[in-house]
């Protein structure tokens, strides 16, 4: 077992979800709550990882952020190192390709909260970020926890964008979808079935988190305290 | 003062509207579909007319011509709906504090315990909203819709759960203490009992449009004739 590339693929999977949720969260309440014209196209924008092949994607990327355009060059510049097969630049690659695995279950959380209570808090004076950190995303908790683990997971199993983007430097952008394509490469099926199982039984046991709804982890319905309109 | 002069059209209904209202405690009476809801979403800001101005005390909250439309938030209004939408994750009295953030804590806490007390429901206090009744709900979102002491108070039927002698006692309460604090009542109601019983000026709807505007035993004495009638009758 690769316990480098475990701990790599963790790490990647933890941040991309962080970085998600920070972007997901302000987007979906934008998407969920405004009145732009521009929602259908940002939808549209946002759904495309869904539908475009992961090497594609990752191809696009390793061009855009390689040394043939201004914005490779420019962000080459300000790390020091070109973003293409770097972590960071797995990074990147993880939050555009599992992004749609962020917002759409936050979208639907956020549009399920009932209008009137939203029309409520408008008319008690909340502007546009306190509705959203008093009243979506205590009510939509579950959503976001939906959004988190299926962020995780999507990021732990990619495998076209991680090897056009970050190629397979151990250490750095070799993660355990890697480790098994290149066990199974090598006839080590004994060492493919460990891999494999590693990431079916994670799988399994965080899907199981969300089909349980943990009803302590969101605002339940006895009313309690938390998340109070005015702390 | 609220003034307005709207115009809206939703599918196959149109609401065109102009009034001014300068009486302490107005009763907006129609039938259903007259456009009341429609009316009161509108003042509040909670839909867009297609054209049109608000003001209030002179102040202008919307004007399509310039591109004017204040927040909810920022107009000074309450509203009441019929239907409650109290914040279920939240107690009674946050909900009551939720539009007092600009309060000290302290202040809130008084401001909230005077609020349940003028609507009789004080001993909700601690309560959850899934643990209420429609008509203890009503009377929270009320006293959660009072309590920034906004300038105008709109009520959609917000007394719709309660039996009619506790109605008419919290209606005759709440129009004293309104009175008082100078705070423009707005009230929707197509029952006309509660019209009469409160002794305001009548605005009578129909088919989107302001039929009629005056003391309620004027606009609503063929209601009133019919009511009789009918009470004679049994």
């Amino acid at each position: 077992m690769d316990w480098q590339a475990f701990a790599l693929t963790l790490k990647l999977s933890a941040i991309t979800t962080a970085i998600l949720l920070c972007i997901a969260v302000p987007l979906a309440a934008w998407l969920a709550l405004g009145r732009s014209r521009l929602r259908a196209l940002a939808e549209a924008i946002t759904g495309l990882p869904l539908v475009l092949p992961p090497t594609v994607l990752g191809f696009y990327l390793l061009v855009l952020l390689g040394p043939r355009t201004g914005l490779g060059r420019a962000i080459a510049s300000l790390l020091g190192h070109p973003l293409a097969f770097s972590f960071a630049g797995l990074v990147a690659g993880s939050v555009i390709y599992s992004f749609p695995f962020a917002v759409q279950p936050i979208i639907a959380g956020f549009a399920s909260v009932d209008s009137s209570l939203i029309d409520a808090a408008r008319l008690l004076g909340a502007g546009p970020f306190r509705l959203v950190r008093t009243i979506l995303v205590p009510l939509a908790g579950r959503s976001l926890l939906a959004a988190a683990i299926l962020s995780f997971l999507h990021t732990m199993g990619e495998f076209g964008v991680v090897l056009m983007l970050g190629g397979d430097i151990p250490g750095s952008t070799r993660t355990l979808s890697l480790v098994l394509f290149n066990q199974v490469e090598n006839f080590d099926y004994t060492a493919a079935n460990r891999t494999a199982a590693v990431l079916l039984v994670f799988c399994v046991l965080a899907l199981v988190l969300v089909y349980a709804r943990p009803r302590n982890l969101v605002a339940g319905p006895d009313g309690d305290r938390r998340g109070a309109a005015n702390d | 003062m609220i003034e307005f002069q709207l115009k809206v059209r939703r599918g196959s209904f149109q609401l065109e509207m102009e009034c001014s209202l300068a009486t302490p405690w107005t009763v907006v009476f129609g039938p259903s579909g007259a456009g009341k809801s429609t009316l009161l979403r509108l003042i509040a800001g909670l839909d867009l007319p297609d054209s049109g101005r608000i003001a209030l005390d002179g102040r202008y909250l919307a004007d399509t011509e310039i591109g004017l439309h204040l927040r909810p938030g920022k107009r000074s209004i309450g509203f009441v709906a019929q239907r409650p939408a109290l914040f279920p994750h939240l107690s009674v009295s946050t909900n009551i504090a939720y539009g007092l953030i600009s309060l000290t804590r302290s202040a809130q806490q008084e401001r909230v315990s005077a609020m349940l007390d003028l609507v009789g429901a004080g001993h909700l206090i601690d309560r959850s909203p899934h643990s209420l009744s429609g008509g203890e709900a009503q009377r929270v979102s009320l006293a959660r819709a009072m309590a920034p002491m906004p300038r105008l108070l709109l009520l959609d039927e917000p007394l719709s759960a309660l039996d009619a002698g506790a109605r008419d006692q919290l209606l005759m309460r709440l129009q004293a203490w309104l009175s008082e604090q100078k705070i423009q009542t707005i009230l929707v109601t197509h029952d006309a009992a509660d019209a009469l019983a409160t002794e305001a000026e009548v605005a009578m709807l129909s088919e989107g449009k302001l039929t009629a505007l005056g003391p309620a035993n004027e606009v609503l004495a063929a209601e009133r004739n019919r009511l009789l009638a009918r009470l004679k009758g049994v």
